[in-house]
């Protein structure tokens, strides 16, 4: 559904970065308020909305462990007769010659290039609109946000006949090129740039005699740290779960990533002789998710400073 | 002298704030501008499989636009957005605050948990609610064997809009409960100590301070939840394997262009719907931001 | 009678499109074949059916000079949009493409296949079972080649049968009467699943003898609403008493339930087994093949569910090479190499072979299932066509006539339904519809 919007509090007027920073300075958990006593109903209710959102991974989880017999046989949220998990994973690493490793290498290659490069363009392009007065600005804000509205699904074909024309389908660049841009995460940098940089920082750099490059690279980027980091996170997931592009753009399974690689297994059991593995289906979905949900664990400080944009300015 | 380097000061960064801008342009119009172009282009042709690709101007947009598939589709999103929508922001509003409140054991661990779901793959989601929601051989016949209900699979037509609601919901509701905490972590502290001088008690601070604090939030977030809703079909096209009678072929608008487009090879049409989807779209979530900033500046 | 006639016309009709289709490729067309398997070169083949493997090495082995690339596109209809964007596209098209029989008219009449008769095609009538060969044959013009067929059979679980003590239905009004009882004996059985398939239900309408789509080139008519609704006089008990298995084919479901015994037949095509060893490991044993159940009892009458064909693109650059491996693939050394894996033949002196025809599957409890098989395709109702448009046409089967197993109509109203929608489609896309 959605892709990746985050809003420190703005919306329609400029994103501001006129509020006193006095204010700003003393932000949120003072010492009176971190140390409210714990209500147990609330708990409970946040555990019941826990168990909704783990419930999934959890079945999940314990389905990659069954043979495909047990998967037809025995109850979902309680183990097989054979725990099977470490046989799946290697029959999923071993399945079609070893495909599953390609499709992740694929998957990898898309997200370094595509979200990295649609995380430098939007930074550049998000530092330019909050940073800068210029011809068209305001109609370049406009034409990016009407174009969202636009379903992505329904210009897949005028996409790929263009694509086909400059004769890069089949090829990772069709895939890539597209996922560099990431609207959203012009927006989020935009917002975060007009925070994060006093324009007096800026004008002190000019005056210097510094060049707008070097402005850039050595002023404004440190103080863009948690807000790119946020991004890359956000361009992360949209590049990893990207399913629909792919579907139309590539033909040959050994450009796959692992979302259309998976959707295939679940499709090859569907014909004259096909080869029914709906285990290796669901393994190699929990594989699948596993890098991505350690990406978000071993990132969460960063990301989580990223969000809370307004607080990272001392 | 002077002046020149006053010009060039002045025209610098206007030059600079282009150039910056570039990159991000240059492919946006690649990859964005030109297949809309290429759309509307298209969407004033047929290509029919006797007599080849004719011109027939606006003629597409009058046969979508009367076609009783078409308002079926913008029905059920419709539907979608106003119960779905909703719940899902209310669910994430509800956990962002409490979690906010500094009243829940463990609220870290609560708070990644509830975002975990959103890492996982929309594929991936829809297979395994697909095989959950399974009456015969799913967790919902393990359910029914368990407590002796009846229940039926979800996927059946009158319920297969909750069913996707509830896939969409919960890989959603982390999402966007993170942007509302995130909102509400940028409230400043001195309106709490002003509220707790006055004595004013947990729902007010949340009516009174919270709430109006995290508004611009709230706007955008259902403004993306709109267009998240109109553009529906991942989780309907894939589903649609399990449970093809509930879910048609023109189920949303989406996933009838796609059919118009793949399996009829009515590209001109196709295009149609994704124009008009796209002007649906903009013009509901232009209101709701006039709507949002109205509320703001009252 | 009836149909001699229109299939003359039709052959007139397209022979006009083919010529257009043969002048574009010509050149390619001019060579010879074994000349140009000699020559070597690359192919791009793109299939989905996974016994091609061995063959395209085999292939590669015989001859050194040429180098396959064998792509899995997709399965079925996501391979008909690859193919279709392809060609749209005008790059990226292989020469040679797995093709199912219903789908080859639709490719046909947009002159995207290559016509192969004056390759050597032309000389091979005979040599394929009729069924498949009439699929492949548009008018004057061959356009592929029969790869596999799929006369179809009542796949059943014995053990269940007679478990429960119901006797193996061989007319469809037995059959209606088996649901029930299967049913009454035991609660969790079903005598099948369905949830509306396009395919199944041409299939039936094909066996009961009626011809509800016929084509003159691009004239088209339909006539769902006569003969071929008499498929519902059984269907539409089994959904209104709720007999089916309200399980979609090819789902996690459906492998399960075959495998635990609570779908307890399958009325499909021969190259079924190959799915129910790999998909229902635990009921081997318990399955057996028996004839289609019969419209008059005694009588044979039979029709085909699914197959493919391999064909030559009509942007192939390497017709005479891609014919050669065509050739090879499905009437040379390749047909026994795919037999091997599990695949059914399409081929008559295969379908006819002792060796073929003596194959004890374990899987049946040693049955010699191929005699029912090829019983079958011999059996294999005359005069079918599917639409030039059947691919569209079977993506809204569910929209239609789906609905009756939902409860909003029935079969005959959602065929009057999917009658006028196929109609609209037709008239939309430049055919007379009659």
């Amino acid at each position: 559904m959605s892709a990746p919007v985050i809003v420190p509090g703005v919306t329609g007027r400029r994103p501001s970065s006129l509020r006193p920073t006095s204010e700003r300075a003393r932000r949120r958990r003072p010492a009176g308020m971190r140390h409210r006593r714990r209500s147990v109903p609330l708990t409970i209710l946040m555990g019941v909305a826990v168990v909704y959102t783990l419930l999934p991974l959890v079945w999940l989880l314990i389905n990659a462990t069954k043979t495909q017999a047990d998967l037809f046989s025995t109850f979902g949220l309680w183990f097989g007769g054979e725990f099977a998990l470490f046989d799946n994973i290697g029959r999923v690493l071993a399945y079609g010659d070893g495909i599953f490793g390609r499709w992740l290498l694929n998957t990898l290659l898309y997200v370094v290039v595509g979200a990295g490069g649609a995380t430098l363009l939007a930074t550049l392009g998000g530092y330019a609109i909050a940073k800068f007065r210029f011809r068209g600005r305001s109609a370049a804000i406009a034409v990016v946000l009407g174009a969202v509205a636009i379903p992505g699904t329904a210009l897949a074909v005028p996409t790929f006949l263009m694509f086909a024309r400059i004769g890069i389908t089949d090829t990772p660049l069709a895939v890539i090129l597209p996922s560099l841009i990431s609207p959203f995460g012009l927006y989020l940098m935009w917002v975060f740039a007009s925070e994060s940089i006093p324009d007096e920082l800026i004008e002190a750099a000019r005056v210097d005699g510094a060049s707008e490059l070097r402005i850039f690279a050595s002023v404004c980027m440190p103080l863009l740290g948690p807000g790119i980091v946020t991004v890359l996170l956000f361009t992360t997931v949209a590049t990893w779960n990207n399913y629909f592009l792919p579907l139309i753009m590539l033909r040959n399974p050994d450009w796959y990533p692992l979302t259309i690689g998976l959707n295939s297994w679940n499709n090859q059991a569907t014909t004259a002789g096909g080869d029914a593995i709906f285990d290796l289906v669901i393994t190699g979905s929990l594989l699948a998710i596993i890098p991505l949900i350690a990406l978000f664990l071993l990132l969460q400080r960063f990301w989580q400073s990223g969000l809370a944009a307004g607080s990272v300015k001392e | 002298m002077t002046s020149t380097t006053r010009a060039r000061r002045a025209g610098a960064p206007r030059l600079a704030g282009l150039g910056f801008l570039a990159p991000f342009a240059i492919v946006f119009a690649l990859v964005f501008l030109a297949p809309i172009a290429y759309a509307l282009f298209l969407s004033l042709f047929a290509d029919r499989l006797v007599g080849g690709v004719q011109f027939v101007g606006l003629e597409n947009f009058g046969s979508i636009l009367s076609d009783p598939r078409f308002w079926s589709g913008v029905g059920n999103v419709a539907l979608f957005l106003l119960v779905q929508v909703p719940i899902m922001l209310f669910l994430s509003l509800l956990v962002a605050l409490a979690i906010d409140s500094g009243r829940v054991h463990g609220a870290a661990f609560v708070r990644l948990s509830i975002f975990l779901p959103y890492a996982v793959p929309a594929v991936v989601a829809t297979l395994m609610w697909g095989f959950m929601y399974g009456d015969r051989f799913g967790l919902v016949r393990g359910f029914n064997e368990l407590l002796g209900t009846s229940v039926s699979s979800p996927l059946a037509p009158d319920t297969v809009l909750a069913a996707i609601g509830n896939i969409v919901t919960w890989q959603f509701v982390g999402y966007n409960m993170l942007i509302f905490f995130a909102a509400l972590r940028t409230v400043p502290a001195s309106l709490y100590e002003a509220a707790e001088i006055d004595g004013a008690g947990e729902l007010r601070v949340v009516t009174a301070i919270k709430l109006p604090a995290i508004r611009g939030a709230l706007v955008i977030a259902t403004i993306f939840s709109i267009i998240g809703s109109f553009q529906l079909f991942n989780e309907p096209s894939i589903l649609r394997n399990l449970a093809p009678n509930a879910i048609t072929s023109y189920f949303t608008p989406n996933l009838w262009a796609y059919e118009l487009s793949f399996s009829g090879q009515q590209q001109g049409l196709a295009a149609a719907v994704a124009i008009l989807m796209g002007i649906l779209t903009a013009v509901i979530a232009y209101l709701v931001q006039l709507r949002g900033m109205r509320r703001e500046q009252r | 009678m009836k149909h001699h006639h229109r299939t003359a016309l039709r052959a007139g009709a397209i022979a006009g499109a083919s010529l257009i289709a043969l002048a574009g490729c010509s050149a390619g067309g001019a060579e010879d074949p074994d000349a140009a398997a000699e020559a070597g070169g690359e192919l791009t083949i793109w299939a989905w059916e996974p016994t091609l493997e061995a063959v395209v090495e085999a292939y590669e082995a015989e001859n050194e000079g040429v180098d396959i690339e064998l792509v899995n596109a997709g399965t079925g209809n996501d391979q008909y949009t690859a193919l279709q964007n392809a060609i749209q596209a005008g790059s990226g098209v292989p020469d040679v493409a797995q093709i199912e029989y219903f789908a080859v008219p639709q490719f046909a009449i947009a002159e995207s296949l290559a016509d192969i008769s004056d390759l050597g095609a032309a000389d091979l009538d005979g040599t394929f079972a009729p069924g498949p060969w009439n699929a492949v044959s548009q008018g004057d013009a061959i356009v592929g080649m029969p790869m596999d067929s799929g006369p179809m059979a009542m796949f059943y679980n014995e053990a269940v049968f007679e478990r429960l003590g119901v006797a193996v239905p061989t007319t469809w009004e037995e059959y209606v009467q088996a649901a029930r009882d299967l049913r009454a004996a035991d609660p969790s059985v079903s005598i099948t699943n369905d949830t509306g398939d396009a395919g199944l239900a041409t299939s039936l309408m094909w066996q009961s003898g009626a011809e509800p789509f016929a084509v003159d080139g691009t004239t088209v008519a339909v006539d769902l609403e006569g003969d071929a609704a008499r498929y519902a006089e059984i269907w539409q008990p089994l959904i209104d008493e709720e007999l089916f298995a309200p399980v979609t084919s090819w789902s996690d479901e459906w492998f399960a339930g075959m495998n635990d015994g609570t779908i307890a037949s399958i009325t499909t095509g021969a190259w079924m087994p190959a799915n129910l060893e790999t998909g229902a490991p635990d009921a081997a044993g318990d399955w057996r093949v028996a004839p289609m159940p019969q419209w008059e009892a005694g009588g044979a009458a039979s029709a085909e569910n699914g197959g493919s064909s391999l064909a030559v693109t009509a942007d192939s650059e390497q017709a005479a090479l891609a014919y050669d491996f065509l050739e090879y693939a499905t009437t040379g050394d390749g047909v026994q190499i795919r037999l091997d894996a599990g695949a059914f033949p399409a081929t008559t002196a295969d379908l006819e072979s002792q060796e073929f025809l003596d194959v004890e599957f374990e899987y049946f409890g040693g049955q010699q299932a191929n005699q029912v098989f090829a019983d079958s395709s011999a059996n294999v109702v005359d005069g079918w066509s599917y639409l030039p448009y059947q691919v569209y046409a079977n993506s809204i089967f569910n929209d239609t006539v789906g609905q009756a197993y939902v409860g909003d109509t029935t079969i005959v109203d959602g065929l009057a339904a999917w009658q006028e929608q196929i109609d609209a489609y037709g008239e939309e896309q430049g055919f007379t519809i009659e």
